[in-house]
């Protein structure tokens, strides 16, 4: 968060919504989801496992198995990925969007050296010469922190660390400086000390080219820490959005109240850790009127019948999928 | 974006001037290196090694020897020097050199054999892989179709397309590339189903590659160390289906002779003159033998996380035979 954000929209998702085909019939994983990123800002998807947020972050890297199907918008300078041909999106990949991954070791193939991986970017949109893409490569290695990247650049993945190995990938994402990077956990599979270097490298690469970057996340410090702003993501939709010191500071609504209640903060020991009653809707289950009814303590009939469109709140930053968000900090 | 300078240049002190001139330690020199210091893989690459000199050299050098017949020398045991260098294996019915006839009919066993396995391979895993990756309806049709020409009996096919067509080398060539093309088709695209779904093609595909780039760069390189262990199996496999083709006077047409002829031919007198059957069938054996040695050697000499196996001690190494039964079990 060190240079303020600018306006300049770089990604820009409406009414995204993902199908899993099933033999037991279509789910909806993801439902109508809608955000935008802006370039130079944090945008942090959180949400807990299963909620879509991966999902999300896959259909809009353009990732999806056959047996998904997106619709919607994914406006990424001024180009309809979801509408695109496939030609048009994957000159986009690399040069526009990129995304890093969480498992970094199944993100590298074991049989190339990583200098010739890091180099298959620059070959493919590039058309640098085999010398000059490792050259590039190299020089990448050196800015994402690996000691001796010319020597390294001649190792294979297996032979690298698990924070190596996320700046390998981190590196492999941003080699063609994309306006959007999609980070999908990047930091949950390594220990404390690693994250916080990852996260600020990414930090760092986000100013340095003035990428709109998207973390997905489970991870509340996290997003406390890192993101400008957060869309809270439950059972597939997004229900609520904001900047975080606010969204943090006065949840409105019901889910992301009960979500950072749940953190413990230092508060009397012998007082019993506050959850949320009940468990996130199978997808196939997905409850009809507003998705978060059954466990919501202010539900009432109209929530069950209706489904609460994302509102705007009285500043217009902050948007809340709650008929009543008012009552939520009293709740 | 068309500038190839990154702005981390300015983020580099240090000059990258000497970067290219770096050494790159990869290379033949040293798989060669690696190779010798496995003794029972370097043995494998000589025999296999003489067996192309002979398939070479043999029908220029011996290919009088291997005709001359005499009726008087007939079946003649093998073992004993009576006959000079060239009875030392025996001879035949006609009083042939067993010997000689071993080195010439190398020349047309590989000529049949080694076509077919590439000819199999190259097809089979190109539309396996294509198949495998893409999923879908290409899936679907590839794979009946590699159902079809499997659930028919392979012989039989031989059998029509043979009585039809001249018996020839390019003909006994394309019958079985086609009976085995689904091995490997099978094989590659189970492989390339499940490489799709790893990280890396995702990562390949985030910065827009094209699918051939990614099945060329991702899937092949790790296919192929599975893909030539099926293959130097089915090696085996061709030779002696040739054979049976032979063996029905639709193979190969003497005096035109193979290895899997000199087993069929030597049949007739498998108990008074084992000889004729055994010494070819040894050379099947041997040369099988070695190949899987080698892909085997290859296949660990391939993976960069496993090769610093090849310096421990053998004794300590994890059995390769076990992954080649593996691979053999998955063939149909």
């Amino acid at each position: 968060m060190t240079a303020p954000p600018d306006t300049e929209t770089a990604l820009e998702v409406s009414d995204l919504c993902v199908d899993i085909h099933t033999p037991d019939g279509t789910l909806r994983a993801v439902d109508a989801v809608s955000f935008t990123a802006s370039r130079g800002e944090t945008l942090a998807l959180l949400g807990e496992s299963g909620c879509g947020k991966s999902m999300t972050a896959r259909a809009v890297a353009g990732l999806l198995d056959p047996v998904a199907e997106a619709a919607g918008t994914v406006r990424l300078a001024g180009v309809d990925l979801l509408a695109a041909d496939e030609r048009t999106r994957r000159a986009k990949a690399g040069p526009e969007i990129a995304i890093v991954f969480q498992d970094a070791l199944t993100a590298l193939n074991p049989v190339y050296p990583v200098g010739t991986q890091l180099a298959e970017p620059f070959r493919i949109h590039r058309g640098l010469s085999r010398r000059a893409a490792r050259q590039a490569a190299v020089e990448l290695m050196e800015r994402v922190g690996i000691p001796e990247p010319q020597v390294r650049a001649d190792n294979y993945p297996h032979q690298f660390s698990g924070g190596m190995r996320q700046r390998l990938l981190i590196a492999m994402a941003v080699a063609l400086q994309p306006r959007v990077l999609i980070a999908d956990e990047p930091t949950t599979a390594l220990d404390v000390t690693v994250q916080a270097q990852i996260m600020q490298l990414l930090r760092d690469l986000r100013s340095e080219h003035r990428m709109a970057l998207v973390l997905i996340t489970h991870d509340l410090p996290l997003v406390a820490e890192e993101a400008d702003r957060v869309a809270v993501m439950y059972a597939g939709s997004v229900v609520e959005t904001g900047p975080v010191d606010e969204v943090f500071a006065d949840p409105r609504h019901p889910y992301s109240k009960g979500l950072l209640d749940s953190v413990p903060d230092g508060g009397p020991r012998d007082e019993p850790l506050r959850s949320i009653p009940g468990v996130p809707p199978e997808l196939h289950a997905i409850p009809t009127g507003c998705v978060f009814h059954d466990r919501c303590s202010l539900a009432r009939d109209r929530c069950r019948a209706e489904r609460p469109p994302l509102a705007e709140l009285g500043s217009g930053t902050r948007r809340t999928a709650c008929f009543y968000p008012d009552e939520v900090p009293n709740a | 974006m068309s500038t190839p300078d990154m702005t981390t240049t300015e983020h580099t002190p240090a000059s990258p001037a000497p970067t290219a001139a770096a050494p790159r330690r990869r290379g033949s020199p040293r798989l060669t290196r690696l190779l010798l210091a496995d003794r029972v893989a370097t043995a494998a690459a000589i025999v296999l090694l003489l067996a192309a000199l002979c398939a070479l050299l043999g029908p220029l050098l011996l290919g009088e020897v291997a005709q001359r017949q005499d009726l008087a020398l007939a079946r003649r045991p093998p073992f004993s020097l009576d006959l000079g260098l060239f009875g030392l294996l025996g001879t035949d019915a006609l009083g042939r050199s067993v010997l000689a006839r071993l080195v010439v009919a190398s020349a047309t066993t590989f000529s049949v054999a080694l076509p077919t396995v590439l000819l199999s391979m190259l097809i089979g895993s190109t539309i396996g892989m294509w198949a495998g990756y893409h999923r879908g309806l290409r899936e679907t049709v590839a794979m009946r179709v590699a159902d079809v020409i499997m659930s028919f009996p392979s012989l039989l096919l031989a059998v029509v397309v043979l009585y039809v067509f001249d018996p020839s080398v390019a003909t006994i060539v394309l019958v079985l590339t086609i009976t085995r093309i689904p091995v490997y088709l099978r094989t590659a695209r189970a492989e390339a189903a499940q490489l799709r779904s790893r990280g890396f093609v995702d990562a390949a595909r985030t910065f827009g590659t094209a699918g051939g780039a990614i099945i060329r760069r991702h899937v092949l390189p790790i296919t192929l160390p599975t893909l030539l262990t099926v293959a130097t199996l089915d090696f085996c496999y061709i030779t002696l289906a040739e054979s049976s083709l032979s063996f029905l006077g639709i193979g190969i047409q003497p005096p035109d002779v193979s290895w899997g002829l000199m087993v069929s031919e030597g049949r007739t007198y498998l108990r008074t003159a084992w000889w004729l059957s055994f010494f070819p069938g040894l050379a099947i054996v041997v040369t099988t033998v070695a190949a899987t040695v080698l892909s085997a050697w290859v296949r660990l000499a391939g993976d960069p996380a496993q090769r610093w196996r090849l310096t421990a001690p053998r004794s300590r190494r994890p059995s390769m035979a076990s992954t080649a039964v593996i691979d053999q079990e998955a063939r149909p």
